[in-house]
């Protein structure tokens, strides 16, 4: 029994660091409508200036985070202004495949020697690892750090979407551009602020995941942004809670399979799981299953 | 027949055998050497599965990201039923590992297909992606099963019979079964499913029957092309059909132009020689840009023509008759990229 709460809080901290990376595909795909295929890879860039942060340029771990936050929101706005932008009003499958090019550019990009270059690093993390025994729970202090910085997110988020005039304007760009538009919100700024807001999140989870598991080389955000990704989908795309509760459910049934079952079969469970939720509520667990128009 | 019909495909036979007999006689002078030309037969069979992914998506709309499994699905059945007949090289032993390719990859389109179907848009598109990944995980653990299968170490020992002679007839005989398919009712029908699923379904339209067949026989002419590959490469392994290379399909399909034979043909033939002409051109020292060049290339080619290449447009001998005068046209029967 210990042994399976354990791996509940394990499969809780992988849950969490998908839910930083599924809110950004979530809340992006809120207000264009497009699955944002290069996320996964700003959240490898997040990863990098990490590192780079607190192993060579001597920052502390906090000042580390808000660096990559601070870079990858730059990039994700640089995207949407150069890869998605002119291709909003063209057919939706056209920004998806113009998305897959920057994915591919981000990857190969970072892959030059002169930029991070091709192979895995080791990740020597700023601090030991300390194990706690809790009431028979051994809990690390990464835990810790990963289940306290996504709380303190994910309450910035709340307050952010429903308490400030950014959050509302994102919210009704959500609804309808030109209805938006109609109302004075300024959509283009709007639509750069959710790709800054989401990159930032995904930059966040990517130096969470360099610490805890110290492991990265460019191609690390492919595996991770599209279980992140498949977990805003479980939850119901678009849909802020939705995507919490898909990443949660996601790290349980990866860490539990791989625990009690088999750890090759680990992605296939999960997605087994989520094409069996789809068959049940086809828009997701919270989506909302709108009628048919003509 | 009426005499412009013979007309049209007299000229067109004659062309066929021409570019046919320009490839051998290159190859016979040796301007395409054997890695030219293990390029050239790459692209044929990338063009065969990428037929197959314009069926399902780009003339009846449904979003499938997990082509590539079936792909491979085809390439492990019809390897391995060639590895265990594997005494005599014969022709007939060849077709009918290629038809039980086709037959594995069209039944277990049918069984998935059936139930998320009716799935919409981006969450079909998740669905058919997860499919491919579990697909993938059974191929990385099928050595379990079936020794043969070589899980994760890969599989090699199919007998590789197909050459290009056997690629380019099969190529020209699938383009013209689309060609056929898609003009014909139930072609129409899968068009009518793209453009309005509700309308559709309102003229009298089984709209789930449609949209399982057109799935069906796309995945099975993949599993063809898989087929294919596994006669012609000696190295079957599962991530040569993960997912991305499901990616590499649906970039072909809509950089050709949703609904277009000619746009899919055209532009998997030119995609899979960009990439080696690329490594050709770019040398020792600059190879590790190509992916870089590779991902440029794709970004600026789908912000220029969002719309694909040859977005509904036809080079005429791919379309019949009675519609000839309709294609192209804005109001024509294939315009619109249905997204």
């Amino acid at each position: 029994m210990e042994n399976l709460a354990d791996q509940i809080i394990n499969g809780l901290q992988l849950g969490l660091m998908y839910a930083l990376i599924a809110l950004g595909y979530t809340m992006v795909y809120g207000v264009v409508k497009l699955i944002n295929f290069a996320h996964g890879d700003v959240f490898m860039v997040g990863a990098f200036v990490g590192y780079f942060g607190f192993t060579q340029w001597g920052m502390s771990v906090p000042l580390a985070v808000l660096t990559a936050m601070v870079v990858c929101s730059a990039l994700g706005v640089i995207i949407e202004r150069i890869a998605y932008r002119p291709l909003r009003y063209a057919p939706k499958i056209a920004a998806l495949i113009s998305a897959l090019g920057v994915s591919l550019f981000l990857e190969f990009f970072s892959s030059l020697k002169f930029v991070f270059g091709p192979n895995y690093r080791v990740v020597q993390r700023p601090f030991e690892e300390v194990h706690w025994n809790v009431l028979g729970l051994n809990i690390t202090n990464i835990q810790v750090i990963v289940f306290v910085t996504v709380l303190i997110m994910l309450a910035l988020l709340q307050f952010l979407i429903y308490r400030t005039k950014v959050g509302m304007a994102m919210r009704t760009v959500s609804v309808d551009h030109n209805a938006a538009r109609l109302m004075g919100v300024n959509v283009d700024n709007t639509i750069s602020m959710t790709f800054a807001i989401g990159s930032a999140f995904a930059a966040a989870g990517g130096v969470l995941y360099a610490i805890a598991y110290p492991q990265i080389h460019p191609f690390m955000g492919i595996m991770p942004g599209l279980k992140a990704f498949t977990a805003a989908v479980l939850g119901g795309i678009g849909i802020i809670p939705g995507a919490v509760l898909g990443a949660i459910i996601m790290g349980q049934v990866e860490t539990l399979t791989s625990a009690f079952l088999s750890s090759q079969l680990r992605d296939a469970i999960a997605f087994f799981i989520l094409i069996l939720v789809l068959l049940v509520r086809p828009t997701g667990i919270l989506g909302r299953n709108e009628p048919d128009k003509v | 027949m009426p005499d412009k019909n013979r007309k049209k495909f007299i000229i067109v036979l004659i062309a066929t055998i021409a570019v046919y007999a320009v490839i051998r006689v290159l190859e016979g002078t040796e301007i395409i050497n054997p890695y030219w030309q293990r390029v050239l037969d790459q692209a044929l069979i990338m063009t065969m599965g990428a037929l197959g992914l314009s069926i399902i998506y780009g003339f009846t709309g449904q979003f499938s990201l997990g082509h590539a499994a079936f792909f491979g699905l085809g390439a492990y059945s019809a390897g391995l039923f060639a590895k265990l007949y594997n005494s005599d090289h014969s022709m007939f032993l060849f077709i009918v590992s290629l038809l039980i390719g086709a037959a594995v990859a069209g039944l277990l389109a049918l069984l998935i297909g059936l139930p998320i179907l009716r799935l919409r848009s981006d969450y079909l598109g998740i669905a058919t992606l997860g499919f491919g990944i579990i697909v993938k995980v059974g191929m990385d653990n099928s050595n379990k099963l079936i020794s043969a299968l070589g899980g994760a170490t890969g599989m090699s020992g199919t007998p590789q019979i197909a050459n290009f002679d056997w690629l380019f007839i099969f190529l020209i005989l699938i383009v013209l079964f689309v060609r056929n398919f898609v003009y014909s009712s139930y072609g129409r029908a899968c068009t009518a499913v793209r453009e309005d699923e509700i309308a559709a379904d309102v003229l009298g339209i089984n709209t789930t029957k449609i949209k399982v067949m057109a799935f069906v026989l796309g995945c099975a002419l993949a599993g063809m092309a898989g087929g294919m590959y596994a006669h012609r490469y000696p190295f079957l392994h599962p991530s040569s059909f993960d997912f991305l290379k499901s990616f590499d399909f649906l970039l072909v399909v809509v950089l050709g132009g949703l609904g277009s034979i000619t746009g899919t043909v055209v532009t998997a033939i030119a995609w899979v020689f960009l990439l080696e002409v690329l490594r050709f051109v770019l040398g020792e020292t600059f190879i590790d840009f190509r992916g870089v060049i590779y991902a440029l290339i794709l970004i600026v080619a789908i912000i220029m023509r969002p719309q694909g290449i040859f977005s509904g447009k036809e080079v005429g001998f791919l379309v019949p008759k009675p519609f000839d005068t309709l294609v192209g046209r804005k109001d024509g029967v294939n315009a619109g990229s249905g997204s």
